[in-house]
């Protein structure tokens, strides 16, 4: 089986929201320092849906697809450091402020020319336009069915899949025939480390990389858009916390719960 | 498409009844039809649709399409896809709208794609460019920590809507409408991921969704046990729901479904009691239409206090307890 798994370097999202900064002008985030670039969480997890895949039989084959600009090699490789075979990354300055169409016409181009494909993963969102776009986009320019939202991928018999899509309340038993794509959300559970073995042999191995003549596709990036950012703003707060404080912490709570009776909020 | 007109909410019904996320999607689409003059139509997409149909036009649905079928019963992309595309080609709508759920999140993109046109997803905000008539659509990006207006030139253009971001029309039981029978010939064959089982994990008392109060805790209840009872414990004196914010659930400290935030249940209850929650933006996003957030967390630090209208700083293991005490004999 032949697993391809698409990975995008974000702008760690875990990071505190106050040093959350924009450049209004280029209709991006500015990177504090402090901010460090990371795979995008669930796409890490879509890593290890494929993993625990190969684990069944290592001769199955995880491929990674990453399309940016100038990658940081230590987090783009991390998948490897976890046990993909390989990378391949679609990096040039002309990939560069595309949105959801351009992404998934590029990462599907690029699925095609791999050739051969049972299970395209993605993650459920990316963490930067939070879109949840480019997985369906995938699998609808490559023509196969998806399932978004899994927490659970399992290979049965005859070629097909067993997933569990994530809904409000539970969730839905599918079977799916491959090739096909699926997206992954949290529940599937957490992503393995890396080993140290795991860090040496990705050291050893070296990315390859497509630019956009390689893929065939002659739009890319901005080029490509389908959808015009008209405005990207910060919402103002107002932010007036009433910390209510005594003597002791029970004090304070026996106070917090009078306050919030005299705001009738209670 | 230059003779597409109109909107299509493509609604959803449960069990014959209209769901919530249906009537908020016709206030936001009578806006746009009101700022076009044209026609707001409806889709219900069910194995029964039954009452649901009427319950649309008194929403402010001009007209209801009804595609009725047995394999209709649960969402499947497959089925849905049909659905829609026939929709879209018959109809000939200009602006498409569905909600930011697990059935929207799944058919919009996939639906656009088709169309080789944009979805803009998750919105807050739709609005009518006066100029050119397209729509404009705001919504967060950056896990809400910023927002974006998008738009797109492609006919129709497609969004979701988040859950509980756009106010229902009031009803309007004596409104004019049309319900009109919209058969679609589902092709099975072109089923490749089929259904076949549905799970429900239903949680007993209140529901998150409708909760007036409710009482959510984070990583810093540090484990199962006072979910089941100290939180379990207020919540019931306010006739509340427990919720949580994502690490409760990835641990299994408790159910999925009330995990509260931008890729969990969006809510905005009354009062929204935040414990052990740092604020994240991702779990504001659920939250943060919430009319009153009152945090409790040890970091005086912590983002929430930029987000809550009271708080105290402190252990919850110390505070929570006189507080539920104090609560509960304020309430009785
Ligand atoms: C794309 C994406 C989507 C996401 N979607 C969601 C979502 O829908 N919902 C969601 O919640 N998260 C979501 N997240 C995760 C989010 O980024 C945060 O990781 C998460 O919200 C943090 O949860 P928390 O506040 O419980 O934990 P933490 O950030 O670890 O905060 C724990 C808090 O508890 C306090 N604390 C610890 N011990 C005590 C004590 N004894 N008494 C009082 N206070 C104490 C600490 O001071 C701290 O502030 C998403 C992330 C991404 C990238
Ligand atoms: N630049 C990228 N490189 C690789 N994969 C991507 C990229 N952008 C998006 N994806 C994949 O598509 C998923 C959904 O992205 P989005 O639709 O942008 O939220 C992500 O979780 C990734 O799996």
């Amino acid at each position: 089986m032949n697993m391809v798994v698409c990975c995008k370097q974000v702008l760690d999202p875990e990071a505190a929201p106050s040093t959350f900064k924009l450049d209004a002008a280029n209709n991006r985030m500015v990177q504090p320092p402090e901010v460090k670039p990371v795979v995008n969480p669930y796409d890490e997890q879509a890593v290890e849906a494929a993993l625990r895949i190969k684990d069944k039989d290592k001769t199955q084959k995880v491929s990674i697809i990453s399309l940016g600009n100038n990658l940081v090699r230590d987090v783009v490789k991390k998948p490897l450091s976890m046990g993909a075979d390989e990378l391949i990354l679609l990096e040039d300055a002309a990939f560069d402020g595309g949105d959801s169409f351009a992404t998934a016409t590029a990462l599907a181009a690029a699925i095609k020319k791999i050739g051969q494909f049972d299970i395209i993963f993605c993650g459920r969102q990316e963490s930067e336009w939070d879109d949840g776009q480019v997985g369906s986009g995938i699998a609808e320019i490559l023509g196969v069915p998806s399932v978004t939202v899994a927490k659970k991928v399992e290979v049965i018999d005859g070629g097909k899949l067993r997933v569990e899509r994530v809904t409000a309340d539970g969730y839905q038993v599918l079977e799916v025939s491959t090739p096909c794509l699926i997206t992954i959300s949290n529940e599937l559970g957490e992503a393995r480390y890396a080993t140290l073995k795991g860090i040496m042999a990705a050291s050893k191995k070296q990315p390859v990389i497509w630019k956009p003549a390689d893929i065939g596709v002659d739009k890319v990036g901005a080029a490509a858009r389908k959808s015009k950012i008209v405005k990207l703003f910060q919402p103002v707060k107002e932010g007036k916390c009433d910390i209510v404080s005594a003597d002791s912490p029970a004090e304070a709570a026996v106070l917090l719960a009078t306050k919030l009776r005299e705001n009738k909020v209670i | 498409m230059a003779d597409n007109k109109g909107i299509l909410v493509v609604g959803e019904v449960a069990e014959g009844k209209l769901l919530p996320i249906t009537a908020e999607l016709l206030g936001a689409g009578k806006k746009l039809a009101g700022e076009l003059g044209e026609a707001l139509s409806c889709i219900l997409i069910s194995d029964r649709v039954g009452d649901a149909a009427k319950a649309a036009i008194v929403a402010g649905a001009d007209k209801v399409y009804v595609t009725e079928d047995a394999q209709l019963k649960d969402y499947c992309n497959d089925t849905y896809m049909q659905v829609a595309e026939k929709a879209v080609a018959d109809l000939a709508p200009r602006i498409v709208i569905m909600g930011q759920t697990s059935i929207g999140r799944d058919l919009a993109p996939r639906l656009a794609f088709r169309l080789g046109v944009s979805a803009t997803m998750d919105c807050l905000e739709l609005d009518i460019d006066p100029a050119s008539k397209l729509m404009n659509c705001t919504r967060p990006v950056y896990g809400g920590n910023a927002r974006a207006i998008f738009t797109s030139e492609g006919i129709p253009q497609i969004a979701t809507v988040r859950v509980k971001a756009a106010s229902p029309n009031a009803p309007d039981a004596g409104k004019a409408g049309e319900i009109i029978p919209f058969p679609v010939a589902i092709d099975a064959g072109k089923v490749k991921a089929k259904v076949i089982e549905t799970v429900k994990e239903e949680i007993a008392g209140v529901k998150l969704e409708d909760a007036a109060v409710v009482v959510a805790g984070g990583r810093g209840m540090g484990g199962p046990e006072p979910f089941g009872k100290e939180l379990a414990e207020l919540a019931k004196v306010l006739k509340g729901a427990v919720g949580a914010s994502r690490p409760p659930c990835d641990n299994k400290w408790v159910p999925d479904s009330i995990q509260v935030g931008l890729t969990g249940k969006i809510i905005a209850p009354e009062l929204y009691i935040a414990i052990g929650i740092s604020g994240s933006s991702q779990h504001m996003s659920g939250c943060s239409g919430s009319k009153c957030i009152v945090a409790i967390n040890k970091d005086p630090e912590a983002n929430i206090f930029k987000e809550a209208r009271f708080g105290v700083v402190g252990d919850w293991k110390v505070i929570l307890p006189p507080f539920t005490a104090k609560v509960k004999e304020l309430v009785q």
